[in-house]
């Protein structure tokens, strides 16, 4: 066996794991730190649902390999809320019922998050393309959009 | 939306939309799917799958797997129940399901297992798989339905046809369905004109986004546990306790939260190789599949041929209609051809109606139900041909749909009579809504269609338990898939009198109640839910008899009222009323627990139709086709909570637009899967659609006592037709067949133009 020290910051916490070089990212935190918000829908980069922030980017944990992150930093949905609240995106989510099964819930809400930090005024079609690499087969992303949409504008009104 | 102010009804809870109960773990990444169990010393199975599309199985040497360092167990066909019997038709789905988990003496198509290992990581599982080694004769496949039916064709199994086909088919056909009534050639010589056209549809994949994933794990004693993402979990324990002839009762079944199914999680697949792992390795065996694998070898839905013919008088009546609907259905019999057939003229109540299904095998995986099985297709055909007569005759397409439509009463074209049914009033809603009346722009098409889908009861057990502090504890037997212990807790909420937040709905394992059906067939707001009501009055009744002892009256002179028990009239005597839980605070002196239950096969589940509208623009360079408008009228009976109706209606909806424009299975001439994977099958993304406007009509369903109608699948029936209405309008030329892709719409465009 050739696994291999891996230290890195996720969720803020310092953690570490072996991991064998061919194992991605989405195994190592599933597996090795047993944060199984993230999801495997594909494991080819398709479907978003493992979608995680690696040094303030969104990325698919899928096509990361875990001995990348070595000395960076990881953000998954684990993460989202702080302590017992909720994110505002959270709250939403539930509200609307932007989740029926619920299995692409934490990749979109991570690819929506990072979008809001990066643009608090996005236009339906933005917000659209920007999920675009999130598959939600149950929703026909109707009530997805419009949780996002009100949650956006409720962000800003709170500044 | 369409909806009655809930009060108005009657009703408190019922109609309100409330946070679903298990809204906060799916926001957190708390909800435990299919793969996210773990258990100590536990192992990671991985399956050999054929990568020919038939062959026979000469040999299969698992030396070298098993010698591999970390390899705990390998398994193959013998490491099964040998005691399951080969028979024809449906008659033999027990062995069809364990030929379909591990092959026998052939590989009937790319993606079917016949090996598995089990070692102490996933990536060692998945390096010792590629020492099986095995060696096979290639034999001759076929892939579509068609030429499956063509005298030469291969032949998948002889003997697999049963007595229902009629002499002189291929051993291909396997199943045979003939209904109807009346006299259609009298009928089609009544029309002013005949429409008689032909279609094709490929076969498309539920898609859910979770894949297969269990933990197995099972003793030499016989006695197991399993964790699975499933459906129906009560049918897993029963198949697998089948196929690896263990007693039904020694393996408990615990279902996951489930990542969707549409219909694709009502069968086993890896279940029972995880267990068989288990057994032979004594050590809990943990098997996820790779998106290919579900696209490979899990079940997509029929792909159909289909002809359809349809007579009408200048003034829109439908003097005939006659079909015939072949459906392949993957290397095993069981395609919903009789589903097809009855489904396809449904909504309209005609005097002279005859259709043919033919269930058709071929070699790919064995087909599983998707939302509403069988029934989008037929609509696509039929109501294409609907379209065509309006066009043809200068016709509203509502207006001949209402002047046709089914209603309480009519004989429907599959048989009996209905009952109270929504077809006119979702038509009616839809001729009002201003979709419909919206001027197109340049360059689009509008079309609508009608659906239509049958609904189903099934065994049901719920049981409901209430607790010293007042608050109440319901146990169902199926999984949740889009929201329904909210349904639950709602219904049972009503009963009880107390607040929905009291109420904690859970999906029990396959110990705690008794058998429970799959979730198919659009049944769990119904029948779980009748279950639930049931299980509530059982409870009032209980409470009921405390308050009569208490107040030492007889047990009649009391009843229920806003969770209180109250005397039930001057005579009863003068007592203030009582709280449930002032009740249930010394339940334990008063004659100890108090839970109610309710186990039944009820029957009543009430059809159900709906009427889609959609815009759509073809770009007729590219061939690309855009939704631009969708509005879904659907009859929801009695919406339980009216968002997860409408989301039901949504989804629905959403993949009825990639059935029709995108999603297709691909095979090569060597007869493999050539686009196993999301980037290649491409299902609807949110940048691909518009918003899809609902539209809840409430037509009572007699047979639920709040007149709850299945709304799952109903919703998937008409956008096949709907938008190849749409479509065909926009580019001026009718399409046939589906997917209506780009390059399909190219050619179809360049054959109008070349003429
Ligand atoms: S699992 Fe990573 S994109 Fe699908
Ligand atoms: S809610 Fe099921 S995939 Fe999105």
């Amino acid at each position: 066996m050739n696994n291999i020290h891996v230290r890195t910051k996720v969720n803020g916490d310092e953690v570490d794991f072996l991991c064998d070089p061919r194992e991605t990212l989405l195994d190592c935190l599933r597996d090795k730190l047993h944060l199984t918000g993230s999801k495997e829908g594909c494991g080819t980069g398709d479907c978003g649902a493992c979608s995680v922030v690696l040094e303030g980017r969104l990325v698919c944990a899928c096509l990361v390999l875990g001995v990348e992150v070595e000395g960076q930093t990881v953000d998954t949905v684990e993460g989202i809320a702080q302590g017992q609240d909720l994110h505002p995106l959270q709250e939403k989510f539930i509200k609307y019922a932007a989740l029926q099964c619920g299995i692409c819930t934490p990749g979109i809400l991570m690819a929506t998050k990072n979008l809001l930090e990066r643009n608090p005024n996005p236009t339906e079609t933005e917000v659209r393309y920007w999920l675009a690499g999130n598959l939600c087969r149950c929703t026909g992303y109707d009530k997805i959009i419009r949780a996002i949409m009100d949650t956006a504008a409720d962000m800003r009104e709170a500044g | 939306m369409a909806l009655d102010n809930a009060k108005s009804n009657g009703f408190k809870f019922v109609g309100t939309r409330p946070d679903r109960p298990d809204g906060v773990d799916k926001v957190t990444g708390r909800a435990k799917f299919g793969a996210d169990m773990t258990a100590p010393g536990m192992l990671h199975g991985a399956i050999l799958r054929s990568p020919h599309a038939h062959a026979r199985i000469n040999k299969i040497d698992t030396s070298a797997a098993e010698a591999m360092k970390g390899v705990k167990a390998v398994v193959t066909r013998k490491d099964f129940a040998t005691d399951v019997h080969f028979e024809s038709g449906l008659n033999g789905e027990t062995w069809n399901v364990l030929e379909n988990v591990m092959a026998g003496e052939k590989v009937l198509y790319d993606g079917h297992a016949l090996a598995a290992v089990a070692a102490t990581s996933a990536l060692i599982a998945r390096d010792a798989i590629k020492l099986v080694r095995v060696d096979y004769d290639l034999l001759d496949h076929v892939t579509d339905v068609d030429k499956a039916m063509e005298k030469d064709a291969p032949v998948i199994r002889e003997g697999a046809a049963d007595k229902s086909v009629p002499d002189g088919f291929h051993p291909n056909v396997v199943r045979y369905h003939e209904s109807g009534h009346g006299d259609v050639d009298e009928g089609f010589s009544k029309a002013d004109l005949v429409i008689e056209d032909s279609f094709k549809t490929e076969a498309t994949h539920q898609g859910y986004i979770e894949p297969h994933a269990c933990l197995g794990s099972l003793g030499n004693d016989g006695k197991g546990d399993l964790w699975c993402t499933t459906q129906g979990h009560w049918y897993a324990q029963k198949m697998c306790a089948a196929l690896l002839n263990l007693e039904t009762s020694q393996l408990r079944v615990t279902a996951s939260e489930i990542g969707g199914g549409f219909g694709g999680k009502t069968t086993v697949f890896i279940e029972p190789v995880a267990l068989a792992l288990s057994r032979k390795a004594n050590k809990p065996v943990k098997i996820v599949m790779s998106r290919s694998e579900v696209f490979r070898s899990t079940g997509p839905t029929s792909s159909t041929s289909m002809d359809v013919k349809i007579g009408m008088k200048k003034d829109g009546t439908i003097t005939a209609a006659s079909g015939v609907f072949r459906l392949q259905g993957g290397a095993f019999p069981g395609a919903p051809a009789e589903f097809t057939a009855m489904c396809a003229f449904a909504p309209y109540a005609l005097e002279n109606v005859r259709q043919i299904g033919y269930d058709v095998m071929a070699n790919r995986p064995k087909q599983a139900a998707y939302r509403a099985p069988g029934s989008p297709m037929a609509a696509f055909a039929v109501e294409s041909v609907i379209d065509d007569l309006c066009k043809a005759l200068g016709l509203d397409p509502i207006e001949v749909r209402l002047k046709n439509a089914s209603h309480k009463g009519t004989k429907a074209s599959f048989g009996p009579r209905f009952e109270d049914i929504g077809l006119i009033e979702t038509l009616e809603a839809a001729k009002a809504h201003d979709h419909y009346s919206t001027p197109l722009k340049d360059g689009q098409g509008r079309g609508i269609s009608c659906g239509f889908w049958f609904n189903h009861g099934g065994e049901t057990a719920v049981s409901l338990a209430l607790s010293e502090d007042g608050t109440a504890q319901i146990s169902v037997g199926t999984p949740d898939i889009g929201g329904s212990r909210a349904s639950m807790a709602l219904m049972a909420a009503e009963e009880l009198g107390i607040p929905y937040e009291h109420i904690r709905c859970t999906i029990a394992d396959t110990a705690t109640l008794g058998y429970n059906e799959i979730s198919h067939g659009s049944r769990v707001t119904y029948a779980s839910g009748l279950a639930t009501i049931k299980a509530a009055k059982d409870v009032v009744h209980k409470l009921c008899k405390r308050a009569a002892q208490k107040w030492d009256i007889p047990e009649d002179a009391v009843k229920w009222e806003d969770g209180c028990a109250v005397p039930s009239g001057a005579n009863a005597g003068d007592f203030d009323p009582l709280p449930l839980h002032k009740i249930t605070a010394n339940m334990g002196a008063t004659g100890g627990p108090i839970v109610g239950h309710f186990e039944a096969t009820p029957e009543g589940a009430g059809v159900s139709f709906a009427t889609h509208i959609v815009d759509a623009e073809v770009d007729h360079a590219t061939g690309k086709t855009k939704i631009v408008r969708y509005t879904v009228v659907q009859d929801a009976g009695k919406a339980i909570h009216p968002t997860y109706v409408e989301g039901q209606y949504q989804g629905g909806a959403a993949q009825g637009i990639g059935w029709a424009l995108n999603e297709e299975y691909i095979y090569g001439d060597d007869g493999r899967l050539q686009n196993a994977g999301f980037l290649d099958y491409r299902i609807p993304l949110a940048s691909d659609l518009p918003m899809i406007d609902t539209v809840i009509v409430e037509v009572a369903n007699p047979g639920h006592p709040y007149g709850v109608r299945g709304v799952g699948e109903t919703s998937i029936c008409p956008p096949l037709a709907a938008i190849a209405n749409a479509v065909s309008a926009a580019a001026g030329i009718r399409m046939k067949q589906l997917p209506m892709s780009p390059p399909r719409i190219v050619a179809a465009l360049k054959s109008l133009k070349d003429g």
